[in-house]
């Protein structure tokens, strides 16, 4: 487990290191720079930027200093909020999309469970039709537009919730329902095809002609083997939950780090960008690892040992 | 099912507890957003207005400011020497001030003022405040806007010490100021936010004093700042030690950060902001028209020009008559009603009417495709080609925007329709856009130019050097030119704007720029609010603002 885990984790420094020099020389190819606006900064205002942030001095200089920027966890000040670091942005902003992030995802996984097990045990009965209509309603409409639905309905014409801002926790279901829509609807359809070839297994019948409840097979015996891909599902779905919540934080008003993420790009705020994606791409490589180490908690036929799951 | 819907419930519920339990909110003055408006039936209708300003302001230090997110927070914080009201501007922090008669030298006699902590406000906080956005070793981008003050442009380049620089505190009070040139709009510059003086005590103490809202977070304006939650909000509130704080009714400004036009209507709409729109939000151009039927649409002109500019050294764009007749074919009125749809002002000139009334005509007729079509015959003579069709297709670029793409459409099929010429539209993301502009590596671009006080000169001088930065256009004209030079020494102010237009006319006539329309502010806002100031340049004051 030990080994596996360390080996796991020197792929994850190189895949870093990768990810590091790839964004930062394809951003320095990108054309336009942090200080190209529509009333263009006389020349020597340029120069006096460059030279303050470093910019003027040659490119492997630059990207030796970063390198070590980095290892030291300092991603430097950004180029357009002046006086913030990216440190500061991250600190600040990445709460708010984890706070957001995981409510979403507590509401997909334990609506979307529920619903494919009531579509499961009622397999082609109404309320398997529901819960499906539902999963398909979820899956197909993008999750912005969702967002203007529930703004429309729930906080313009119910009144029940703000229509954005991040002040309370009031105001943070409304964005966690419209992030959740997808992912909760694809939950509840793998969860219900999952469940439904469990239910047809033998030990099942076994269980049933013991003469246990359906509610205690369904608790004991078949959840917990339909929820396997459900939980294989999780790592890229929190890296989805988290990265891609910047429509959302966007239609919303919340102050993540999400929106950094996009902004940073059309300011050319060098870096920001480095930081944002460097700090993104710990968190997907981490959550991967960690969806992979659940594996073997859930099922103990997949061994950890040797670096290769399933073995 | 029943008992299943109650789990459901249950679970939700404690979902919610755990949520709740997981906290994760910044402490504040979380509840008064709710709270202030229910109180309003009492007698007193609450003085507290809530705004969108979009984003995240660059920066509060009045020096490092550069974007009018930044300006529209420090014009309610701060104060310059003026202020402008009525579009004029009015003594501020200045009780009155002297001009010598080569129009050189300002004398300031400064008021009474404290800043936001109790500190007075002294004529070396202004010295220090200039000084130290033109030092080249701070980062300050809108330096330039310092450079009419004598040797500020040579102080920020390095090629001259501080000492050289023209403003100096005489005494606490007296602040003297010299100029490069006379020029006649120093009164309106001083209001502008690089021109805001800094609480020089604290800035001495604390360099990061303007990071964060916080006890040395100080202003010398209507309202102090006293929560600025980055990325999500600003909150301020009435500055009880401004000079003139019994003009200031309202008590408390939200400032909220959305960045989603349909989100701020829907905001607006349902009671949670009192104004959306510009100059601090925007409304999704879609809505424009139904908030006009509606009666709710508030439309104001301001200093901003929509044009296209001419690459004047690319073939055949490098022919005046080919100009000219891309310009005139283009049929403003008809894009300004169905596609912008603000109520802008169809534009044949490049001084918006708020500076030169007379150009809500211009200078030449709006869609006049006889004479384009005359001019285009005469270009392509020229050129020494027979027909429209031994014209290469033209390209023409725009950045990434919904309505600069429907603009472009519109004029492809008009140069199409009434030229016969053929437009290839090029799209691109805005960095790389104005990438391509600055560096001449286009056809034909459109731009938009606001400007950052209420003078001509402001859009008059972009096109007096081929190099000089903002041009793109690659044009120069030597009369045109020379006009410029002279207009900065004319001390009479009559004189001075016949040359301007004069300088003008020749633009028109070279057209190195096909003016499209002049920009309006758009906005809806609650019908109690009373007293905002808008200036003609679209900046927003809030100082005499209140409820009724």
């Amino acid at each position: 487990m030990l080994r596996y885990i360390s080996k796991r984790l020197f792929y994850m420094l190189m895949s870093l290191f990768l990810i590091v020099t790839a964004t930062f020389f394809l951003m320095r190819a990108a054309p336009g720079g942090p200080f190209s606006s529509e009333k263009q900064v006389p020349p020597e205002i340029e120069k006096n930027l460059n030279e303050y942030y470093g910019l003027d001095r040659p490119w492997y200089i630059q990207y030796f200093d970063y390198l070590v920027s980095v290892a030291k966890w300092d991603f430097g000040p950004s180029f357009k909020y002046k006086g913030q670091t990216v440190n500061d942005l991250i600190d600040e902003g990445f709460p708010v999309s984890f706070f957001l992030g995981m409510e979403s995802l507590l509401i997909a996984v334990s609506i979307g469970i529920l619903l494919g097990v009531i579509a499961a045990l009622k397999h082609n009965k109404w309320q398997d039709y529901a819960a499906m209509v539902f999963a398909v309603i979820g899956i197909s409409v993008p999750n912005f537009i969702m967002a203007s639905i529930l703004q429309y309905f729930l906080a313009i014409k119910l009144g029940w919730f703000p229509v954005a801002r991040w002040e309370s926790l009031q105001h943070t279901v409304l964005p966690a329902l419209a992030l959740a829509a997808t992912p909760m609807a694809f939950i509840a359809r793998l969860t219900r095809s999952s469940m439904l070839e469990v239910l047809s297994n033998d030990y099942i019948r076994t269980a049933k002609a013991k003469g246990l409840s359906q509610g205690q097979i369904t608790v004991k015996h078949a959840i917990r083997n339909a929820i396997l891909p459900v939980v294989t599902y999780l790592g890229p779905l929190s890296a989805q939950i988290l990265t891609g919540s910047f429509v959302i934080e966007k239609i919303f008003g919340i102050p993540g780090l999400g929106g950094h993420f996009v902004t940073s790009i059309t300011n050319r705020d060098y870096t920001v960008i480095m930081g944002v994606t460097v700090f993104y791409s710990i968190l997907l490589l981490l959550s991967v690892l960690l969806v992979d180490i659940a594996y073997g908690f859930i099922d103990p036929r997949i061994k950890l040992a040797g670096g290769k799951k399933g073995e | 099912m029943k008992k299943r819907l109650s789990i459901l419930f249950s679970l939700m519920l404690v979902l919610s507890l755990f949520l709740s339990a997981c906290g994760g909110f910044k402490k504040g003055d979380e509840s008064t957003g709710e709270k202030g408006k229910s109180g309003s039936k009492t007698a007193n209708v609450p003085q507290e207005l809530h705004i969108n300003i979009k984003t995240e302001p660059f920066s509060l230090n009045p020096g490092l400011a550069n974007d009018s997110v930044s300006g529209n927070v420090l014009y309610q914080t701060f104060e310059g020497l003026t202020r402008i009201k009525d579009g004029k501007p009015q003594l501020a922090m200045a009780e009155s001030y002297q001009v010598s008669k080569d129009l050189k030298t300002y004398t300031f006699k400064l008021r009474d003022a404290k800043w936001s902590n109790g500190d007075p406000v002294t004529a070396k906080d202004f010295e220090y405040a200039w000084k130290w956005a033109l030092d080249p070793k701070n980062q300050s981008q809108y330096a330039y806007q310092l450079y009419y003050i004598k040797n500020g442009q040579a102080f920020n380049e390095g090629k001259a010490k501080a000492e050289d620089v023209g403003v100096k505190a005489i005494d606490d009070k007296t602040l003297q100021v010299t100029l490069e040139n006379p020029t006649p709009y120093f009164l309106q510059l001083t209001a502008f936010y690089t021109y805001f003086p800094v609480n020089s005590k604290i800035a001495a103490k604390n360099p990061k004093w303007y990071t964060n809202a916080g006890p040395d977070y100080t202003s010398n304006g209507p309202f102090k700042m006293v929560t600025w939650d980055h990325n999500n909000k600003i909150v301020l509130e009435k500055n009880e030690n401004y000079w003139d704080a019994k003009s200031v009714k309202l008590t408390k400004i939200e400032m909220v950060m959305v960045n989603d036009t349909n989100t701020e209507l829907s905001m607006f709409n349902n009671g949670e902001l009192d104004w959306a729109g510009m100059p601090t939000g925007q409304l999704p151009p879609d809505s424009l028209s139904q908030l006009k039927a509606e009666g709710k649409l508030h439309v104001q002109p301001i200093a901003g020009v929509y044009w296209y500019k001419f690459n004047t050294e690319k073939p055949p764009l490098n022919n005046v008559n080919i100009r000219k007749a891309l310009a005139y074919a283009i049929n403003r009125k008809a894009i300004v009603e169905n596609i912008a749809k603000g109520e802008q002002i169809p534009a044949m000139a490049a001084v918006p009417p708020t500076m030169f009334p007379e150009n809500k005509k211009g200078y030449f007729k709006d869609n006049d495709v006889e004479k384009a079509k005359e001019y285009l015959k005469k270009g392509l003579q020229e050129l020494g080609l027979k027909d429209v069709k031994d014209l290469p297709p033209i390209t023409l670029s725009y950045n990434t925007d919904d309505l600069h793409a429907k603009i472009a459409q519109a004029i492809q099929d008009m140069w199409k329709k009434n030229l016969g010429i053929e437009v290839k539209l090029d799209n691109s993301e805005w960095a790389v856009y104005i990438d391509k502009l600055h560096s001449g590596d286009y056809q034909i671009g459109r731009m938009g130019w606001l400007g950052d006080f209420n003078d001509p000169i402001n859009f008059l001088e972009l096109f007096r050097d081929k190099k000089g930065g903002n041009n793109d256009t690659n044009w120069e004209n030597p009369k045109y030119k020379q006009l410029l030079i002279d207009s900065q020494k004319e001390t009479d102010p009559e004189k001075r704007k016949e040359m301007l237009k004069q300088a003008e006319a020749i633009l028109m006539d070279e057209m190195p720029v096909a003016p499209i329309y002049f920009y309006t502010n758009t906005w809806v806002q609650k019908d109690n609010l009373k007293g905002v100031e808008m200036s003609g340049l679209g900046d927003v004051q809030f100082k005499w603002a209140y409820f009724e």
